[in-house]
């Protein structure tokens, strides 16, 4: 402080401490903790761009406190916030008047909004999407359908993480305004409408209930099922049973319709639709998940045990 | 099991136990997890049929806030070590699936732990911070980290130690009826997750897509891919149409140019 002039020349960070920042981030949450939640991991990424920034240690002591004060938001949202408290943080460096308490007041004003987006776009759209389709594949042994999850899930990430953290540096103080207006809020929207569907099409797809009573027993005319007696031995028999299967006549004498039969002739997967209404209505009661899951478990027992299911 | 396949599993464990509270790169989802274990095990083919079932379930399973989701990190770790221990192939399966949801409150209540013992550690931080030492910070971090990369190591770990021999004991002492109506809950379940991401997202604009999207499932020849592709193609157009709505002031003005010369010629017509 002994210059009497100050310095032309400014701090800036370069791309690579940003990069550097960005990478940090990544383990945002390795030290999430009850009292100040993300608060470690914070100070953690932003601590390249304070050693670069800040030369003295009792500046950069200061400033690895203010940024262990409480911070918890989406893991991945956290960048747009770190590019703009970056850019206050180059200001500062600089010597403009920005206090600690603009510094907390732009990462707690940001948190909140930006984990609303965060949550609805990452975890309950982008991810049940992506595993429901990883996870259709792998049911059948594919190993596609990891591999498929695995990469597009990271190349959203890492691209959300860089690319926000950049616009947040660049857009500096500006992008608070910008956060209430349209944009955001389009991409909310859009991914909880495009969520929505697709879950519509899970239930339907995924949740598997199939009861087993037969509701009837219909004997059957004569020349509405194979005869099996009076077919041709040999190779010609085969033949003339699937071309008979083929046009439509059944293999069974009596016809059986289960209850599933039945339901399915109303719209196939009602009863998946309930059964996931219903899991609604008791997580709305505050039914805890768990209990929910194992109370299925028990159905399912005892349903199969006494042939409903 | 080799020993290098034991050390494999563990290092897989450990990194499931830092994702499950990272969450960025996903190695504790089921779909990744048990496929890494089936991989170094040897029981690739599981591992994926594993992972597949699991993720199904775990599909709404978020961490929001400071509210903790039931952990998939130790109920895809642990079940695929004992589909593989029990030596069942992909019959095993369903059984391991319906082991994973006593195992997810398991691993929920070990990681409740660790983010309690986190907060002493981040006093010790505030300490290296006062004293300027950014190396303490990040190790201290560290610290945090690889603490929950052991709360998945060391069950995991532990389960290995347990003889194969008596995880197929086990496993064959169970009976068919009890195996065969785990596996109908397991088809059941998944509606629980579906249900928590319906919930928070839920709103009366969203609702009509829910609709479309469970009807259109019927059409059995649309692969999931087609169907989320017909979902964001409804996505776009609603929003576009909203917005368009919005800045004109009057939707519906008779033949105005909508800047669709095809939509233009066939409204005159």
């Amino acid at each position: 402080m002994a210059e009497p002039v100050v310095s032309e020349k400014t701090i800036s960070l370069s791309k690579k401490d940003r990069i550097k920042v960005a990478w940090r981030t990544q383990f945002l949450q390795g030290s999430w903790n009850y009292e100040r939640m993300q608060n470690g991991g914070w100070c953690y990424s932003i601590i390249p761009a304070i050693n670069k920034l800040y030369e003295k240690k009792e500046d950069r002591a200061a400033a690895y406190q203010r940024h262990l004060e409480f911070f918890n938001t989406h893991p991945y949202v956290t960048s747009p916030i770190l590019g703009v408290t970056l850019a206050l943080e180059e200001e500062r460096a600089n010597g403009a008047p920005i206090d600690d308490a603009a510094i907390q007041g732009v990462k707690v004003g940001m948190m909140g909004p930006l984990a609303g987006v965060g949550d609805p776009v990452f975890w309950f759209t982008v991810r049940p999407m992506l595993g429901a389709l990883g996870a259709s594949l792998a049911l059948g042994g594919n190993i596609v359908g990891p591999i498929l999850f695995f990469i597009l899930w990271n190349i959203i990430r890492l691209a959300t993480i860089w690319y926000t953290q950049e616009f947040g540096y660049k857009a500096g103080n500006a992008i608070t305004d910008d956060l209430s207006g349209g944009l955001l809020q389009m991409i909310t929207r859009g991914a909880s409408m495009m969520g929505m569907f697709v879950l519509g099409a899970l239930i339907e797809r995924w949740v598997n209930i199939d009861f087993q009573p037969a509701v009837s027993k219909i004997q059957q005319q004569k020349g509405a099922y194979i005869d099996w007696n009076s077919l041709p031995s040999g190779k010609a028999g085969i033949h003339e049973a699937l071309s008979q299967q083929a046009a439509g006549r059944s293999l069974d004498k009596v016809k059986v319709t289960t209850l599933q039969d039945n339901l399915d002739e109303l719209i196939p997967g009602l009863v998946p639709l309930l059964l996931t209404f219903l899991c609604m209505w008791l997580l709305k009661k505050n039914v805890s998940p768990i209990v929910i899951i194992l109370g299925i478990f028990v159905v399912g027992i005892l349903g199969h045990v006494v042939g409903l299911l | 099991m080799s020993a290098i396949s034991m050390i494999l599993v563990v290092i897989v464990a450990f990194f499931a136990g830092m994702e499950g509270i990272l969450d960025q790169w996903q190695f504790h989802q089921p779909l990744v997890a048990c496929t890494l274990i089936g991989l170094v095990t040897g029981h690739l083919t599981e591992g994926i049929m594993l992972g597949g079932s699991l993720q199904m379930i775990a599909l709404g399973w978020a961490n929001v806030g400071a509210a903790v989701a039931p952990d998939v990190a130790l109920a895809s770790v642990a079940s695929a070590i004992i589909l593989v221990q029990g030596g069942q192939g992909v019959h095993g399966v369903g059984s391991a699936v319906a082991l994973a949801i006593p195992l997810a409150v398991a691993g929920l209540f070990l990681t409740m732990i660790v983010r309690t013992v986190s907060t002493a550690f981040v006093h010790l931080m505030d300490k290296a911070a006062k004293e300027g030492n950014s190396k303490m910070i990040d190790f201290w971090h560290y610290i945090c980290l690889a603490l929950q990369g052991l709360r998945i190591a060391i069950p995991a770990a532990l389960l290995l130690v347990i003889p194969a021999s008596s995880v197929r004991g086990m496993l064959a002492a169970m009976p068919d009826w009890l195996n065969d109506g785990m596996s109908i809950g397991g088809g059941m379940v998944v509606a629980v997750g579906y249900a928590m991401v319906i919930n928070m997202m839920a709103s009366r604009e969203v609702w009509p897509f829910f609709i479309i999207g469970f009807v259109i499932a019927a059409l059995s020849d649309l692969t999931l891919i087609a169907i989320g592709a017909l979902g964001v193609a409804l996505a776009l157009m609603y929003l576009t149409l909203d917005k368009g709505g919005s800045n004109s002031g009057s939707n519906n003005g008779g033949s105005s140019n909508t800047g669709d010369p095809l939509g233009d010629i066939l409204d005159d017509y």
